[in-house]
């Protein structure tokens, strides 16, 4: 871990940075935390970022697509799909309406029947895939006007299951950015009880300083920069192992569920490269306003 | 260079120091004395602003302290060195480091040659890598000492310098600070060692203060 760290470190010990005497407790508690909470950090980020891919995903593609089902006498069945079709084509808004084929009924009831289904067996209903066009249909005017020709037409546009899904999926998202915010919260926290323990243990050093001239703003920044780049390095440590248990979860195409979809996609893997950066961006200004504050008591 | 017109102190309600009115003059040498708890370092910390007058005025290189914001105050002691009794360094610096802190809080180039010189005016040049904790009473005072000139105050100022060193130390220190003073430093020295000011009295012109029953008693005569 020192090995590690102590690049960073090394570029803290300025002149400034080295008046500040080593606090073996503090400088850990700091690093470990914002490891700790960088490694949570990036399971949020991945948890906002897939549920919103997921949220996108039922938003756009689902809501393109509709069906239509035609449940009627065996003797009607095929005048029915006839006229569903036909008035399909004329409808405003539906850029495709296609009967699905025997073969593709099949594998949508396969995972509930197995894939030995005898379908000539079943009196299944026949549906019709209807895709819509950017501008969308009017769904109750279509559904009048099937009742008029195709009475046992029955239009399903996936609006009552799709919209729940897609706000569970955008409660989700925001779930993980209330989470990253919590998260950048209790590091702040804690970097600026330890700042403040820093402080009050070196009241003496701070005499000193004073002594020989040092204003506040040079002692301040000599314990905003330690305490900034112990937030930076314990924060890359916790960045750079959650990225790796992110990467080695099963990938979704091995198991297709929705936990093992969690992760990053492309370009998305920057976003965690960016929480080092806001953790020091959090310690700097946690410090900051602690040893404005300490100094300030301190006379 | 400082001056204290009426000035007095006091903390809880108590008056410490009162009705003091003197001036030290640039490039005057002052003993300060009294018994253990009359004031001296609390009329040291008023010449230097670690503590202000809470009665009168006291001006220091002709600037009322009471209006001193925190970053004057921490460009006067630029000006001022302070020798303290305890010294005061920073453990985990070692000796150059904490000769060379003033340079380093104002922002100063360190000159190797320059520190080299002034830890061997002070006899320390084999103790320069050494830690505070690591060197006795006297050589922690030379060290105090050598931090408090390496800026070049106008002023010094110490506090019992030979409070923890034995006679030859004491002989040793106060012979820097009468060099000091001849290169046109006003020094003042607080001392409850009377053998002290009187081995002073061949080698430079100095005035003695004394703090008594609060108030600050100027001899008048030159020891």
């Amino acid at each position: 871990m020192k090995t590690i760290l102590l690049p960073f470190l090394n570029f803290s010990e300025s002149a400034s940075g080295r008046v500040v005497p080593p606090s073996g407790f503090t400088a850990q508690l700091t690093v470990i935390t914002a490891a700790a909470m960088a490694f949570l950090a990036v399971f949020a980020l991945a948890l906002s970022m897939a549920t919103g891919r997921l949220a996108d995903r039922w938003g756009t593609e689902l809501a393109r697509g509709s069906t239509v089902r035609i449940s009627a006498p065996a003797d009607q069945i095929e005048a029915q799909t006839a006229a569903a079709l036909k008035v399909l084509e004329t409808t405003p808004g539906v850029s495709e309406a296609r009967l699905l084929t025997a073969e593709e009924e099949t594998a949508l009831l396969e995972p509930w029947f197995g894939p030995d289904l005898p379908l000539d067996t079943l009196s299944l209903p026949v549906l019709i895939d209807v895709q819509e066009t950017s501008d969308g249909f009017d769904a109750e005017g279509l559904r009048l006007r099937l009742a008029g020709e195709a009475p046992g037409a029955v239009l399903d546009d996936h609006t009552r299951w799709r919209r729940p899904l897609v706000r569970a999926a955008e409660r989700l998202r925001l779930l993980g950015v209330v989470s990253l915010l919590l998260i950048a919260g209790v590091t702040g926290g804690m970097i600026t009880l330890a700042a403040n323990a820093a402080l009050a243990a070196t009241a003496q050093v701070i005499r000193t300083l004073r002594l020989v001239g040092a204003t506040d703003r040079f002692i301040a920044s000599a314990f905003v920069r330690r305490f900034t780049f112990r937030g930076f390095s314990g924060a890359a440590i916790g960045t750079f192992f959650g990225m790796i248990a992110i990467a080695i979860l099963p990938s979704a195409d091995e198991a297709g569920g929705f936990l093992t979809g969690l992760g990053f996609s492309g370009i998305q893997w920057v976003w965690p490269l960016l929480i080092p950066v806001l953790a020091a961006l959090v310690a700097f200004v946690a410090t900051r306003v602690a040893a404005t504050q300490t100094l300030r008591r301190l006379m | 260079m400082i001056e204290f017109h009426d000035a007095g102190y006091g903390y809880g309600g108590r008056e410490l120091l009162t009705e003091m009115s003197l001036t030290l003059a640039p490039g005057s040498f002052h003993f300060l004395t009294g018994p253990s708890g009359a004031g001296k370092t609390t009329f040291l910390k008023l010449c230097y602003r670690e503590l202000q007058a809470t009665a009168g005025r006291v001006s220091i290189f002709g600037e009322d302290t009471r209006q001193m914001g925190r970053d004057e105050v921490a460009e006067l002691r630029r000006r001022i060195g302070v020798v303290h009794q305890d010294c005061q360094f920073l453990d985990h610096l070692n000796v150059v480091e904490n000769v060379a802190l003033p340079l380093s809080v104002s922002g100063r180039e360190r000159d190797d040659r320059d520190l080299d010189d002034l830890l061997n005016w002070v006899g320390l040049s084999d103790q320069a890598k050494a830690r505070p904790p690591e060197l006795s009473g006297g050589e922690r005072q030379r060290v105090a000492l050598a931090r408090a000139v390496i800026m070049s105050p106008e002023i010094i100022l110490a506090d019992e310098p030979t409070g923890n060193v034995d006679w030859d130390m004491s002989l040793r220190l106060l012979q820097l600070l009468i060099e000091l003073n001849r290169m046109g430093k006003t020094v003042l020295i607080a001392t409850h060692d009377l053998h002290l000011i009187r081995q002073a009295k061949a080698q430079v012109q100095a005035r003695v203060l004394r703090i008594s029953n609060r108030r600050i008693q100027q001899s008048g005569a030159d020891l």
